[in-house]
């Protein structure tokens, strides 16, 4: 059953959170039950295909003898290869997902999530690294972590730390039905961006175009309007399901961060990467860029620490460009971005200098229509459709 | 390290005197610190100040006014 697929999904979910909700509006602890609630919906998700089933628990058994292992060995020491093999072993399953179908190897190993899952353990090696993670850790809230059913499938990717406070804390009965009704409230926004907005844009204008739209407009026309059409249709079919993974976690106690905030009134493209898909470019804001320009900065390898944050920045989009899949479309759109965010901060520094760009709601204005057309351009690279 | 030599590092470093006027302004919501000038801060402080702050434990929520930095510095000297 595909998360959030159809209705049956949430009939099933909502039977299944009653009892979490009687209990949360009594302020009592619902933490197990969820626990229960997750194993069930688990199921459902990856029961169809054996395979599937058993690639996920393997994963998922790898990746928390891994972080416990490396937490183990973190209390102890801590060499710096040690870590880099720590993290090359997180990500290889996550390779190997992305690798082998081009060896020709389909059905060897994959299933839904798998990157978001590495995402998460990733980061808490990281994080070990860093010296945060000195408590114990319970396999069975890391397992719940990893596999927390909301957001399986496409994130958004929570936080450890974030999300053990949330699991521990019982919100009193006045807190808890404040969380219950943003929640529904979330999911109801999903049903109005994924199953009728994103709906209709695809059926009604992304099927005929490009090129089907009956000598209706040119060619080009066509292309263009398939550029906005399909980058709209991104935002309320991804917006959508992002708000029904916030939405149920809210309802199980856990404040799941949100994905999107309005991204298409961006002033400026740093500013849309604050507001698109936002959990998995902070992730890679802070676990790529910050430690590569940190770690670049404490060698001294080089002089000029602008150099550095540009590498950064290719560095940051041309993974997250190859993490869409391998394919050239994927990593032009990611260069793309890198070129649109360096060049955005060489103009911005030139613009401390020389004030030319004052800060008012005209420039704001013109700051929006730039950024949303340069960033409907860089959907159209990723659609596939340009080449 | 006194409160005073945090706010000249802020100022040399988002070269903006408005950190003095107004030590409560939101430095990200402002434009003057993004993750770039984060690195620099947290480099800076580990030379002036000998404090070693992780990138992952400074988060945006709590490190984002002048005087909150200067109050998260002081706890962890």
């Amino acid at each position: 059953m595909t998360p959030y697929g159809n209705i049956a999904f949430f009939l099933i979910i909502g039977l299944l959170l009653l009892p979490t909700i009687l209990l949360g509006l009594r302020s009592k602890s619902a933490k197990h039950y969820n626990l229960f609630v997750s194993l069930i919906v688990l199921a459902l998700i990856f029961g169809h295909s054996l395979n599937g089933s058993i690639s996920l628990i393997l994963f998922t058994v790898f990746q928390i003898v891994l972080i416990m292992a490396y937490q183990r060995y973190r209390l102890q020491q801590n060499s710096g290869t040690v870590f880099v093999i720590a993290v090359l072993l997180s990500i290889l399953p996550l390779v190997l997902v992305k690798v082998l179908p081009i060896l020709g190897l389909h059905h060897l190993f994959g299933f839904l999530g798998v990157s978001y899952i590495t995402f998460k353990a990733v980061q808490m090696i990281l994080e070990t690294r860093d010296g945060l993670m000195k408590e114990k850790i319970a396999i069975v809230e890391l397992a719940y972590f990893l596999l927390f059913f909301p957001t399986v499938s496409s994130g958004p990717i929570d936080r450890w730390r974030r999300f053990t406070k949330d699991f521990h804390s019982i919100p009193s009965s006045e807190n808890y039905k404040k969380l219950l009704l943003s929640g529904i409230n979330y999911i109801f926004v999903g049903f109005l961006y994924k199953f009728i907005l994103a709906y209709l844009i695809y059926n009604y204008t992304l099927i005929y175009l490009p090129n089907n739209t009956y000598n209706y407009l040119t060619p080009f026309q066509g292309q263009l309007a398939y550029m906005y059409m399909y980058s709209f249709y991104l935002f309320f079919d991804f917006a959508g399901y992002s708000a029904f993974a916030v939405g149920v976690s809210r309802i199980m106690g856990i404040q799941t961060p949100i994905n999107f905030n309005r991204p298409f009134v961006s002033r400026n493209i740093k500013d849309f990467w604050n507001r698109w898909h936002m959990s998995l470019s902070f992730w890679f804001r802070d676990y790529v860029y910050m430690r590569f320009v940190l770690w670049m900065t404490k060698k001294k390898w080089l002089k000029n620490k602008f150099t550095i944050s540009y590498i950064g920045f290719f560095l940051l989009f041309f993974l997250m460009g190859i993490w869409h899949g391998l394919e050239w479309h994927f990593v032009v759109y990611g260069l793309y971005h890198a070129l649109l965010i360096i060049s955005f901060d060489k103009f911005e520094r030139w613009n401390k200098k020389h004030k030319l760009w004052p800060k008012n709601k005209w420039t704001h204005a013109i700051g929006v229509i730039i950024t949303f057309n340069a960033v409907c351009f860089g959907f159209y690279i990723f659609s596939g459709k340009l080449f | 390290m006194d409160k005073q030599q945090v706010l000249e590092m802020l100022v040399e470093l988002c070269e903006d005197e408005i950190i003095v006027e107004n030590p409560d302004i939101d430095l990200f919501e402002e434009g003057l610190l993004d993750s770039f000038g984060t690195i620099n801060l947290l480099v800076e402080i580990e030379n002036r100040f000998d404090i070693s702050v992780p990138i992952t434990d400074f988060n945006r929520e709590e490190w984002n006014t002048p005087n909150r930095i200067a109050g998260k510095l002081a706890e962890r000297q």
